[in-house]
């Protein structure tokens, strides 16, 4: 079984839009798409119940290989990294085409997402992919299941939980519920370097990516409409004395 | 720009979140239609005219039945190309962000998702998108039509101003793989608990407690408090606490008093469903939590060393 696992890099902390580009600011420390460990946890799961190999797919800019090798160091096999200068500022539509058409020539059995990405909490991009390659969709999986040519998904929904059924190869994406994820061996994070990693461009995969083919734009940045005063405390062994100062001044102890 | 709303149903009634984007897309155009796609749902369907609807395409096939959301997509974009829409809304459910954004992939049409609000300016359509924890707000556009745009949960209140919708049925053609994933079982809700909409005192608990085990640190505070204990979807699907608890996207709406998180990073889908508390204490280790922008009290810390004390010291204040 091939399972294929899309995986983003995200910028880590204080997170920020660069005024100029209206984009957001990656050039800081970047890191592995937390929810998409949860994703890479799932295949390797998967995997080693039943055999198989585990493809990381990323599109990124060069420091991605940075989470393509967090990903591998856990026990993924290989990686396929959609690298194009171009392709910064991608929306859906735009990331859809490229990963959608790298994904179509790799053929996965199985193609699975993280829950959302930290940086746009889109939580779209499954669908608009299972959509390109015509393959059935599941999303939001905290249990699943696969056996012979089937993977069943239990998820939540706002009414409760769903048990849902597709036929192999399918798209599934995971929620941060679904396992625990390991932490990469000593071994792992060795050999990681030495598995295969390929590169291809949008250009290769004949898809419009960055501005050119997204279909959404920014316009502008405002500020938040004002809060009320806020108190930020660091415990400095103090803190309970103070929780409890806070709410009895306003009369809710 | 006549619009097309996605007005999703559930129990033999059209949801809430629905009839409010409804109502909103009736304020910004006078050409609004409403998409109701199920089985045996004609019924429903004359409902919108009430919130706004001037029309309703009703597709009722038996391929519909399941709330799933890819013959969702065959039928919207074959709606979408029969009547001209340059616009298509829904109100963001689990169902409607996959159907969104399988409309998208199909029909190479823009999304816009989180939105707070939509204006017209100068005759252009703007979303207004809350983005990096609601520490900014975008104004999104669309470079394609139709334009695509999810709201987000709980923005819009259903205006019933007691209009009157054409129904008209209309047939589709269902893509092979579009109908492979098939519904086993449906709107299961388990694991009965307590019930937390009209608690005062809320204390909240997420994976930061560690293990399940340790949901009694939230217990026992919330007992000193006379409240209630609630939780993220991450323990809830994890096991730890039951779903009756949760609060957010696709758990509870809540809006006590008092809301103290317990190791809970404040995701959008949980900030939706307790942002109206009263008054907001968060304790998280992480200086960098999303919850600590919209946190009224931020605690930068261990909630193990801070949690006891806190009911210790609660406790304490009431017995004397
Ligand atoms: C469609 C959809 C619907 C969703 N619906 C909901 C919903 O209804 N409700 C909901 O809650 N979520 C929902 N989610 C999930 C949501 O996006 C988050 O994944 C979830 O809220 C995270 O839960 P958490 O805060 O418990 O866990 P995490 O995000 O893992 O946060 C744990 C926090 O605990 C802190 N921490 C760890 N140890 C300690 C310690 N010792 N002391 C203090 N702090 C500590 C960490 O710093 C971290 O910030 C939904 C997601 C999607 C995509
Ligand atoms: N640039 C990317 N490259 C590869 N996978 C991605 C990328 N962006 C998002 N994903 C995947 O899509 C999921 C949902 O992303 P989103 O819809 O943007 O919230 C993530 O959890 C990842 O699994």
């Amino acid at each position: 079984m091939k399972i294929a696992v899309c995986v983003k890099h995200v910028p880590e902390q204080a997170r920020k839009i660069d005024p100029e580009t209206k984009r957001l600011d990656r050039s800081g420390e970047g890191a592995i798409n937390p929810f998409d460990v949860n994703a890479v946890e799932e295949a390797l799961r998967i995997k080693e119940a039943q055999d198989g190999e585990v493809l990381i797919v990323t599109m990124g800019p060069a420091a991605a290989q940075d989470s393509v090798r967090k990903a591998l160091a856990m026990g993924a096999d290989e990686a396929l990294t959609i690298s194009d200068e171009a392709a910064a500022g991608s929306d859906l539509v735009a990331t859809t085409n490229a990963l959608a058409a790298a994904l179509e020539r790799e053929g996965a059995d199985l193609v699975i997402f993280g829950q959302q990405a930290s940086d746009s909490d889109g939580a779209v991009l499954w669908a608009a992919v299972a959509d390109r390659l015509r393959l059935p969709v599941i999303s939001q999986v905290a249990e699943l299941e696969v056996s012979d040519g089937k993977v069943r998904g239990k998820r939540q929904t706002e009414f409760g939980y769903d048990v849902i059924e597709a036929p192999t190869p399918a798209v599934l994406a995971v929620s941060d519920a679904i396992n625990e994820p390991r932490y990469p061996s000593l071994k792992g994070i060795m050999g990681a370097r030495s598995k295969p990693q390929r590169t291809v461009s949008a250009a290769e995969l004949g898809v419009e990516v960055g501005d050119a083919g997204s279909k959404t734009t920014v316009e502008a940045l405002n500020d938040p409409p004002p809060r009320g005063d806020t108190v930020r405390i660091e415990d400095d062994g103090a803190a309970a004395e103070k929780i409890v100062e806070f709410i009895a001044e306003r009369k809710l102890v | 720009m006549p619009t097309l709303v996605f007005l999703e149903h559930h129990a033999d009634e059209l949801l809430k979140p629905s009839l409010g984007v409804l109502s909103k897309a009736a304020t910004l155009e006078d050409d609004v239609t409403g998409a109701v796609l199920g089985s045996g749902v004609k019924e429903i369907a004359a409902g919108a005219g009430a919130f706004g609807a001037a029309r309703v395409v009703v597709v009722d096939k038996p391929e519909l039945e399941a709330p799933l959301p890819q013959p969702r997509v065959d039928a919207l974009a074959s709606i979408v190309r029969e009547g001209g829409y340059d616009t298509v809304l829904f109100a963001a459910s689990v169902l409607a962000a996959d159907v969104a954004a399988g409309l998208s992939a199909r029909l190479g049409a823009g999304l816009n998702w989180d939105l707070t609000d939509l204006v017209r300016e100068d005759a252009q359509l703007i979303g207004k998108r809350p983005a990096l924890g609601d520490s900014v707000v975008v104004d999104v556009g669309w470079r394609s039509e139709p334009r695509l745009a999810l709201i987000r949960a709980g923005t819009f209140e259903p205006q019933a101003t007691g209009g009157e919708a054409a129904v008209a049925e209309v047939d589709v053609a269902f893509e092979d793989f579009s109908t492979a994933a098939t519904m086993v079982e449906q709107a299961h809700a388990e694991s009965e608990g307590p019930a937390i909409e009209d608690a005062d005192v809320i204390v909240a608990g997420g994976r930061g407690l560690g293990a399940p085990e340790n949901f009694k640190l939230v217990e026992e505070l919330a007992q000193a408090l006379g409240g209630a204990v609630a939780a993220t979807r991450a323990v809830v699907d994890a096991g730890w606490y039951p779903y009756s608890t949760q609060v957010g996207q696709t758990g509870k709406t809540v809006s006590p008093k008092l809301y103290i998180a317990c190791g809970i990073s404040g995701a959008i889908q949980h900030k939706v469903g307790m942002q109206s508390s009263g008054v907001i204490v968060a304790i998280n280790k992480d200086p960098n939590a999303p919850i600590f922008e919209f946190s009224d009290l931020g605690v930068v810390g261990d909630l193990n060393e801070i949690v006891p004390k806190l009911t210790q010291l609660v406790r304490e204040r009431k017995a004397s």
